[in-house]
């Protein structure tokens, strides 16, 4: 199956909170708002409309082609489905959080109340993505704000939208290239930051920044080892002629 | 073993004090095992890591350096003169990774699957490599400090075979410290745009390892000091005092490298924007390392007991501040969601370093941890045999 990816037009955004509502529906999720648009992300939310200004922003976990948090998580907890989606796998987890401190858009949350505390986020609706079906926000979308795909599809669409209606659209594609790409594409009316979007974000995937890291590591542990046993070849020789010293007094003593 | 149950038991004012934390810190403990981190900890969605990762983790495993600095010092370079001091320092060390593990088990949300990383293995990530080395560190440490515990015991056959693997044993333990050293710091790496310009580089994990030899020179000088005085062992206070121009060399080198990587990097501007966080780096940088270098750096100082001794506590202050400015102040600008540590978080921590007292102190009267003499040192380096101490005695 080819890599997915949801496309949200900001500007076709209404506000309703379809989505909100389907996505604790579909995820068993108990309510914890009246209005969607009050609500923040939570271990018992996935997803949630934020107002801002005139328009509506979904908040969401945004799949990282490169997931920070797949390459952070020490036991692999977490995986890049081929789809795309970014699953977690709570039998793994030992709790050590690198995940949320990692994650360039904070969107992991915690069960800080649970004694067996889960890492929760949106997980694309996996089961029902993997039998072909749409996942349940993009399903309930009134107004195809929220579109999901092939993300090749999905970049093409946003390409054009923004190509046909230039004074429409904001002239950029968030989550192209943010990270190293994500599969939660954004279409914005005005600049991102005026939305609360990270704009400072990196082009390149963070992964790579640990990566350059560790892969020093052979390096220095086998430089590092010949080096040390050098040094303790070159001093133990002193050592060698207090031994010799040693003995020569014992001999003296002896005769 | 003769621990002196009476004397033990008789209330002195620090006892008390002690006995208070260890109650309120088990307390805090049984609260964050039925309630959840919730129920102990300010911690939160936006702040996932808080005092226990910055102090009880950072700080614990940074100040537990001494340990293989002077192992390094007197096995690979062979500066036999600084032997005295090696036991305290590997049980300091040795102690600090207990309780660093100690610390994890209570701070991670799924204790029990702390050994995951033994056999789900993820080797891009730094977190696993921190996990690996600390668990054959603590392991290299029990080795290297079991002659201790061995010779109380006359367990002669095992010790034999430990002092013949103590100079392997030595280098792993220098290899996996300088890994981890700087994998703290190479955690952050992951995190370009969260943290804050001052703190953030790419030679985190330099300035990491740099610091922690720095402090663990430092706490060499502050154990020998305490030492000294409640244990009535007179070290050698000139051996301690070279350990001062260690940290002059080292922490120059860090100092000198922290601001040429601020300039490098167009950061120095930086320095002086009137923030809560220019303030802290400053305070950092100021009492962790001008300071003490320009302190040590004066032989009447550095030959003074009680200013080696400061000046060992400025490392330390500064090191402390350093690792919780990394772990908490450069990430808050971010978040935007500040975070304070709660009583309990507060308390846990005491508990930890006043069990870590407790136990140094507990070893020192029981074991033979300072009882070396000059003889038994050259048998320890194979200069001489048991044959010839014991020749020697009969005369």
């Amino acid at each position: 199956m080819n890599r997915k990816a949801f496309l949200i037009d900001i500007t076709e955004c209404v506000g309703c909170g379809a989505c909100y509502e389907a996505c604790k529906e579909q995820n068993h999720l108990p309510q914890t708002s009246d209005d969607p648009l009050r609500d923040f992300l939570s271990d018992k939310t996935y997803t949630i409309v934020e107002q801002r200004g005139d328009y509506f922003v979904r908040r969401m976990c945004q799949h990282c082609e490169e997931p920070t948090c797949v390459s952070v998580c020490p036991v692999g907890a977490f995986t890049k489905t081929e789809i795309g989606a970014v699953l977690y796998d709570e039998s793994k987890c030992l709790g050590c959080r690198y995940c949320m401190q990692a994650c360039p858009f904070q969107i992991p949350r915690y069960e800080w109340g649970s004694l067996t505390p889960r890492v929760q986020k949106c997980i694309m609706c996996f089961d029902r993505v993997k039998e072909g079906n749409l996942p349940a926000c993009a399903e309930a979308c009134p107004t195809g704000a929220t579109l999901f795909g092939d993300r090749n599809e999905m970049i093409e669409i946003a390409r054009q939208r923004i190509a046909e209606n230039p004074d429409k659209y904001y002239q950029h594609i968030y989550g192209l290239e943010e990270v190293g790409g994500t599969s939660v594409l954004y279409l914005s009316p005005v600049p991102f930051e005026e939305l609360g979007f990270n704009t400072k974000l990196l082009k390149t995937a963070l992964p790579n920044f640990t990566h350059d890291a560790l892969s020093k590591i052979p390096s220095l542990v086998s430089v590092g080892g010949v080096l040390l046993t050098g040094f303790y070849w070159l001093t133990n020789r002193k050592n060698e002629i207090a031994k010799e010293k040693f003995e020569q007094q014992k001999n003296q003593r002896g005769n | 073993m003769n621990i002196h149950i009476k004397r033990l038991l008789r209330p002195t004012f620090w006892k008390i004090v002690a006995a208070i934390i260890l109650t309120l810190g088990l307390y805090s403990i049984y609260l964050r095992f039925t309630g959840g981190l919730a129920a102990v900890t300010n911690l939160n969605d936006h702040f996932p890591w808080g005092l226990w990762i910055g102090f009880d983790i950072l700080c614990g495993v940074g100040m537990a350096a001494g340990g293989f600095t002077l192992c390094a010092i007197v096995y690979i370079f062979n500066i036999k003169k600084f032997k005295p001091i090696i036991r305290p320092t590997i049980l300091t060390a040795f102690l600090g990774y207990l309780l660093v593990i100690l610390a994890l088990l209570i701070d991670l949300g799924r204790p029990w699957a702390i050994w995951h990383a033994i056999i789900m293995w993820n080797p891009r990530s730094v977190m696993f490599e921190v996990a690996w080395c600390v668990m054959l560190y603590t392991t290299v440490l029990f080795l290297e400090f079991s002659p201790v515990v061995l010779e109380k015991f006359r367990a002669e056959k095992l010790l034999k075979i430990i002092r013949g693997i103590t100079i392997p044993l030595v280098a792993i333990g220098i290899l996996l410290s300088t890994l981890h050293q700087s994998s703290l710091g190479a955690l952050y790496l992951i995190v370009p745009t969260k943290m804050h310009p001052l703190w953030y580089s790419i030679n985190l994990p330099w300035f990491f390892y740099l610091s922690a030899i720095g402090v663990g020179c430092a706490m060499i000088i502050f154990e020998s000091y305490l030492s000294s005085k409640a244990f009535k062992k007179n070290l050698e206070f000139e051996l301690v005092s070279d350990v001062g121009k260690w940290i002059v060399v080292v922490m120059s080198t860090y100092l000198t490298w922290r601001f040429m990587d601020l300039i490098l990097n167009d950061k120095l501007s930086l320095l002086f924007v009137d923030s809560i966080e220019t303030y802290l780096f400053w305070l950092e940088i100021v009492l962790g390392a001008i300071i003490p270098v320009i302190l040590l750096a004066i032989p009447k100082i550095r030959l003074n007991r009680a200013g080696l001794f400061v000046s060992a506590c400025f490392v330390i202050g500064g090191f402390l501040l350093n690792r919780l400015n990394v772990s908490v102040t450069s990430l808050q600008g971010f978040s935007h969601v500040s975070y304070f540590p709660s009583i309990y978080e507060i308390i846990v921590t005491l508990f930890l370093v006043t069990l870590g007292v407790i136990i140094f102190n507990l070893a020192v009267q029981n074991l033979p941890v300072y009882e070396k003499t000059e003889e038994q040192i050259l048998v320890e380096f194979e200069i001489i045999t048991d044959d010839d101490l014991k020749v020697q005695e009969a005369k």
